[in-house]
């Protein structure tokens, strides 16, 4: 019997703790776009060059462009909070209102527009291939049919290769880029396709400086926007802060030095509303 | 509401999980055997052999296991199973990695099975003269099999589940195809359920099946 009452008291507890719990998630639920103190943002963690958590912070062109984005609405950079945004989870995370705006290397695309708004787009990005340094057999997309290539499981880059570019090439899928990079370096693999801002990113890691350079193929395009809830106001506001962030040069400041050591040559900055097909 | 599953081949997908699922129950059923054998034998180096290597494997993430055949073996040592192209070697690679996980289960639920068995046969059948290998395959081992239906069937209904971890290296089976889908659909739940149920249409006759069997075939003692 003593069991009995001491499991029941443990659920009763259990209960408590979880039903306090999800108060306290709503409590906090006060801030909005407009009044709050805070504003909460979505990027990636783990793209370097990008959005990337570091010890010292976040770094990146994303989260340089967001810094920009929510000083133009009136926050400070230590009003903000960053929140990860994996590829997965964005649209979901703006409908339900987890973060007020998203920039994680977000390209606009007709599936999408459906369920979220776009500001922007502020970085005009190719499907590129990242090769080691002293390889030069990659002059067009075609030359990929008797590579090995590699890209993340299920990716877009990963379905165009697939479906359009190179169908014959063989393709490896990894979770991560950074996986990709163990058999670049061994010569197990020839070449790392993905948006070229994201190979930029990598490639200028410390560790790997020197060692792999961009194809320079431009295979797609890719317009990357800032995500918002369908309707809302802040689509607006967000356009008028980048085209701010361009007219001033904080922009190409920003491209330079977050992208520059890869060699990256830049597209110059998109148009607000003009999307490339 | 799905119209959206007309773009992607399903039940392909859903085919090289079976084919990984099999082919693996296969080589784990085989490599568990021996290493059961091995545990319960009387040579200690093979004794302390079974035992590390049940320990390690055991308490290994599966993960890990699969993403180095692909990144060690592959990559790296340049190991390819005798074929060129990356959805073959990754396939063979995922089935390794698979057998030499679930095999580590097996085997354990197999040495409770041969406990199962009265010690007085194994003492009867030495008695009568038969070697340690008759003893074991004449004797024990088709009664522990018997015994042992229900827990393998767990094993089996795990491994799968965990065939979803060869996505990790690129095997073009159930999980990939998720992926590939929520990439480009923006239909998380919708997308998932579907998965989720695909599964639930392999595992559960497995269950019901193979509970039938092991009531069918047990000792009954």
């Amino acid at each position: 019997m003593k069991l009995r009452k001491v499991t029941a008291a443990t659920a009763v507890v259990l209960a408590l703790a979880v039903s306090a719990t999800a108060c306290g998630k709503d409590d906090k639920k006060d801030g909005g776009s407009s009044g709050g103190k805070k504003i909460k943002i979505g990027i990636k963690f783990d793209q370097p060059g990008l959005g990337q958590k570091t010890p010292q912070g976040y770094t990146g062109f994303d989260v340089d462009v967001a810094t920009y984005v929510a000083k133009e609405l009136g926050y400070n950079a230590d009003q903000i909070e960053w929140k990860e945004s994996k590829s997965m989870d964005r649209e979901t995370m703006l409908q339900r209102g987890d973060v007020d705006f998203i920039a994680a290397t977000y390209s606009i695309n007709d599936e999408r527009e459906k369920k979220v708004d776009f500001a922007g787009p502020y970085l005009l990005a190719h499907q590129d291939v990242l090769v080691r340094a002293d390889d030069n057999s990659i002059k067009s997309p075609e030359d990929l049919n008797s590579k090995k290539l590699c890209s993340v499981t299920g990716s877009t880059s990963a379905q165009n290769v697939h479906d359009k570019l190179a169908p014959k090439a063989n393709l490896q899928e990894y979770p991560t880029y950074s996986a990709c990079l163990t058999g670049l370096q061994n010569k197990a693999i020839d070449a790392l396709t993905t948006d070229d801002s994201i190979l930029a990113g990598y490639a200028s890691q410390a560790a790997f400086k020197g060692k792999f350079k961009l194809g320079g193929l431009k295979m797609t395009n890719e317009n990357y926007g800032i995500g918002v809830k369908k309707g809302s106001d802040l689509k607006a506001k967000i356009n008028t802060a980048l085209e701010k962030m361009v007219a001033d040069k904080s922009w190409q400041q920003a491209v330079d030095k977050n992208l520059g050591p890869a060699n990256y040559k830049n597209e110059p900055a998109p148009k607000i509303g003009n999307i490339v097909k | 509401m799905f119209d959206f599953l007309d773009h992607y081949d399903l039940l392909g997908a859903f085919w090289t999980t079976v084919q990984l699922t099999v082919l693996s129950a296969i080589g784990s059923l085989i490599w568990g055997t021996v290493l059961a054998a091995m545990r319960v034998g009387p040579v200690p180096v093979m004794r302390g052999f079974g035992a590390a290597y049940v320990n390690i494997v055991r308490n290994t993430p599966l993960t890990v296991i699969i993403l180095f055949t692909s990144l060690g073996l592959n990559q790296t040592l340049g190991i390819s199973l005798g074929a060129t192209n990356f959805d073959i070697i990754n396939f063979r690679l995922a089935i390794l990695g698979l057998t030499a996980y679930t095999a580590a289960f097996v085997c354990e639920a197999l040495r409770a099975g041969i406990n199962t068995v009265p010690v007085g046969q194994a003492e009867a059948a030495r008695a009568l003269g038969l070697s340690f290998p008759q003893v074991l395959s004449l004797v024990v081992l088709p009664q522990a099999f018997r015994s042992v239906v229900g827990p393998l069937t767990n094993v089996l209904i795990a491994l799968t589940k965990n065939t979803t971890v060869a996505a990790a290296i690129g095997v073009a089976e159930a999980a990939l195809l998720m992926k590939k889908m929520i990439e480009n659909e923006a239909q998380l739940l919708l997308i998932s359920a579907v998965i989720a149920f695909g599964f639930v249409c392999l595992t559960l006759p497995t269950g019901l099946i193979l509970g039938w069997v092991g009531k069918k075939v047990a000792v009954k003692r």
